[in-house]
């Protein structure tokens, strides 16, 4: 009995103690607020957190600028990367400043919610191949190739429409073991874009999405997954983000894009890919860069999206949030480009700083001049 | 647990005629509101997974249950590959963990020297604590590749003209899966197993050895029947555990949405769809759908559950077993 009742004791005294640390953090909570009207984010200021969830694909590069924007100005990021879909619900619940997802959201999509989306950074998806004796680039895929093996259509590496672009090439009679992703991504999303675009079978049949219905092969979970099961399987071909294939020292396929070059992927040719395309006439920054023109363009290029919403009830958070994009664009391309990422170029930014006078207020007040 | 506590403590205030301790009230209270919160919490589970998975239900209908298609682009679901996966990789899992389970508990237990059966069960019960995500990375960069290079072109070999072992031998698929999962569960039910093939009292052994029986004839007749519905507890905390593990499987399975009669195919289950799709379902017929294959498995385990104590019920009368 002793015991029982000591217990309890205990769990009030506990509870207690709890009850009596909190007030001081909201005291400094309630501070911090009052910090952010300043809008001067010095170390002197109190720091604010800006608080972001979405795409898995940009966090290596997102968690590096917010490292380094905390040592510069003394805002904290805490970005959750949950994926695109959590992003995009996440952004909708108003549980977080801004979003992010690797597939732009439509026009239509973005005015019934409220939001606008802009380019933060671009990179690359890249077929890679487990194949003995092939070197990193020396197998050629044509957009028909490419698109047949994801249909499950060529079978064997040994398949005469693959040698035909191979020259020469001593290709086995293995099977080709399809690899994709079996978790919901927009590296995903960016591939399947591109092979609806350049086959009409792939369009009826599967179509566009973070997750599809596959029509051959397994699924690994997350780039590192896919990567493994590459490396695992003889015969394997899978998709997977540029920095991984540079990572785990895989081979590359080339790929023939728009203009008829085979290419290979790096960063000039992702940087191709992106001066070619037309953000200016892109209502609402919806443009996806796969299959851009351009001789050395990379066809499966793609970029990750910011979402926030135009109108603002806490316009401070809003603001020190572009300002820390607005520092990452001006400041961030290096430590991108160290990552294999492709920072968006100049032009791109003017425009983005144009949709954010324009179109971000609060109470009638632009967020950014 | 509250009624005993209950009874012992209203015994003890009525020997001295005074009114119960404030404590013991407060205690009677926490305890029935700890017990009545996991039958609330059970009910709210379960509506708040059939309401929310309201519109695939009306949208799919029986289909969900009988249609392979999985298709998000479409907003066309059907679970069936997901139960299918979510079964088979069970019973492999079961059919070689439980016979193991039994001769390993009955070793220990039987015929070990403690020097041996003591370490031998620290190690087991260390297993059982292995969180499951280690097992999965494990599966994925050890054990698939011994798989792809040695046991599966070893069972094609032998056995290649069933069904089951068709196909390229990848290493990943529904036996590894199988695998994985058995050996996950392994430690759970021998570790049960080992505790009830000790509480069999030894006098009942003695006798039948007396009665001249051998080693064997004690465990299949005596500690076998006596302790038998321990026993199928035990089958039934592993498949429990098999049944709804998530991340081992979901690194090791190949994550298809399709039905394969080979083994070698990769495949998926019910957890392994969840844990890999939940994160980027945006359509809200896509979330409802996912949410309808949780309530799927949630039924599947009280199935599980009610069959499990059917059958224990059942097989205890007719073995008049001891446990």
């Amino acid at each position: 009995m002793k015991l029982v009742k000591l217990s309890i004791v205990a769990m009030f005294v506990v509870a207690l103690g709890c009850g009596k640390q909190t007030p001081p953090q909201a005291k400094q909570e309630e501070k911090n607020a009052a910090g952010d009207d300043a809008a001067v984010p010095a170390e002197t200021a109190e720091a604010i957190t800006l608080t972001g969830a979405g795409a898995t694909f940009p966090f290596p590069i997102y968690s590096k600028w917010a490292h380094a924007y905390k040592k510069v100005k003394g805002t904290k990021l805490n970005y959750q990367s949950i994926g695109s879909g959590g992003g995009i619900a996440q952004i909708k619940a108003k549980t977080v400043a801004f979003g992010a997802s690797d597939a732009p959201l439509e026009a239509a999509e973005l005015d019934e919610a409220g939001l606008i989306q802009f380019p933060m950074i671009m990179g690359g998806v890249v077929p890679v191949v487990n194949l003995e004796g092939v070197t990193p680039g020396q197998l050629k895929l044509s957009q028909s190739v490419l698109a047949d093996i994801f249909l499950g259509k060529i079978k064997k590496w040994n398949d005469a429409k693959i040698a035909k672009d191979n020259d020469g090439m001593k290709l086995p009679a293995t099977d080709i073991s399809v690899v994709h992703r079996a978790d919901g991504s927009g590296t995903t999303w960016i591939f399947t874009n591109y092979l609806d675009k350049i086959s009409e079978e792939w369009k009826t049949k599967v179509g566009t999405g973070k997750s599809v219905e596959w029509p051959t092969g397994v699924g690994g979970k997350g780039n590192e997954g896919v990567a493994a099961y590459v490396q695992r399987i003889k015969g394997a071909i899978g998709y997977v983000e540029f920095a991984y294939a540079l990572q785990n020292n895989m081979s590359h396929a080339k790929l023939q894009n728009v203009d008829g070059n085979y290419v290979d992927p790096t960063i000039e040719s992702f940087q191709a890919a992106a001066a070619n395309a037309d953000w200016k006439n892109a209502p609402g920054f919806y443009l996806v860069l796969t299959n851009q023109p351009g001789a050395g363009s990379w066809p499966i290029t793609g970029a990750s999206f910011i979402l926030m919403y135009k109108e603002q009830d806490k316009p401070e958070i809003a603001k020190e949030a572009l300002n820390f994009f607005d520092w990452c664009y001006e400041n961030g391309q290096k430590s991108a480009t160290e990552l294999h990422y492709v920072p968006m170029p100049k032009e791109v930014v003017e425009l983005v700083h144009t949709l954010w006078k324009e179109k971000m207020a609060s109470g009638g007040t632009p967020v950014w001049q | 647990m509250a009624t005993s506590n209950n009874s012992s403590s209203s015994s003890g205030s009525s020997g001295n005629g005074a009114k119960k301790p404030l404590g013991d009230i407060i205690y009677a209270g926490l305890t029935r509101g700890a017990a009545g919160a996991v039958i609330l919490l059970s009910i709210g589970i379960v509506l708040s997974l059939a309401g929310n998975s309201w519109p695939a239900i009306v949208k799919f209908g029986a289909s969900f249950i009988s249609s392979t298609t999985w298709n998000p682009v479409m907003s066309e679901f059907g679970a069936l590959s997901s139960i299918a996966g979510t079964l088979i990789s069970t019973i492999i899992a079961m059919a070689i963990a439980v016979p193991l389970a039994v001769i390993i508990a009955f070793f220990l237990v039987e015929l070990a020297h403690p020097v041996i059966s003591k370490p031998v069960g620290y190690a087991i019960e260390l297993l059982a604590a292995v969180p499951s995500i280690i097992y999965g990375m494990w599966g994925l960069f050890v054990f698939a590749p011994f798989m792809a290079d040695y046991i599966q072109p070893a069972l094609q070999r032998w056995f290649g003209f069933l069904p089951f072992f068709e196909g390229p031998p990848m290493g990943i698929g529904m036996l590894s899966a199988g695998i994985i999962l058995a050996l996950m569960v392994l430690p759970f039910i021998t570790a049960v197993m080992r505790d009830v093939f000790q509480m069999v009292p030894s006098v009942v052994k003695e006798a039948s050895y007396g009665m001249g029986s051998t080693t064997l004839e004690v465990a299949r007749e005596v500690t076998v029947k006596y302790g038998f519905s321990g026993l199928i507890g035990a089958v039934f905390l592993g498949l429990g555990r098999a049944v709804g593990e998530t991340m081992a499987v979901t690194f090791v399975i190949g994550n298809s949405h399709d039905i394969s009669v080979s083994l070698y195919a990769a495949g998926n289950t019910i957890a392994s769809t969840l844990a890999n799709e939940f994160t980027e379902a945006a359509e809200p017929m896509y979330i409802s759908a996912l949410i309808e294959l949780g309530l799927v498995l949630f039924l599947m385990t009280l199935v599980i559950q009610v069959l499990a104590q059917w059958w224990i019920a059942r097989t205890q009368k007719k073995a008049g077993a001891g446990l």
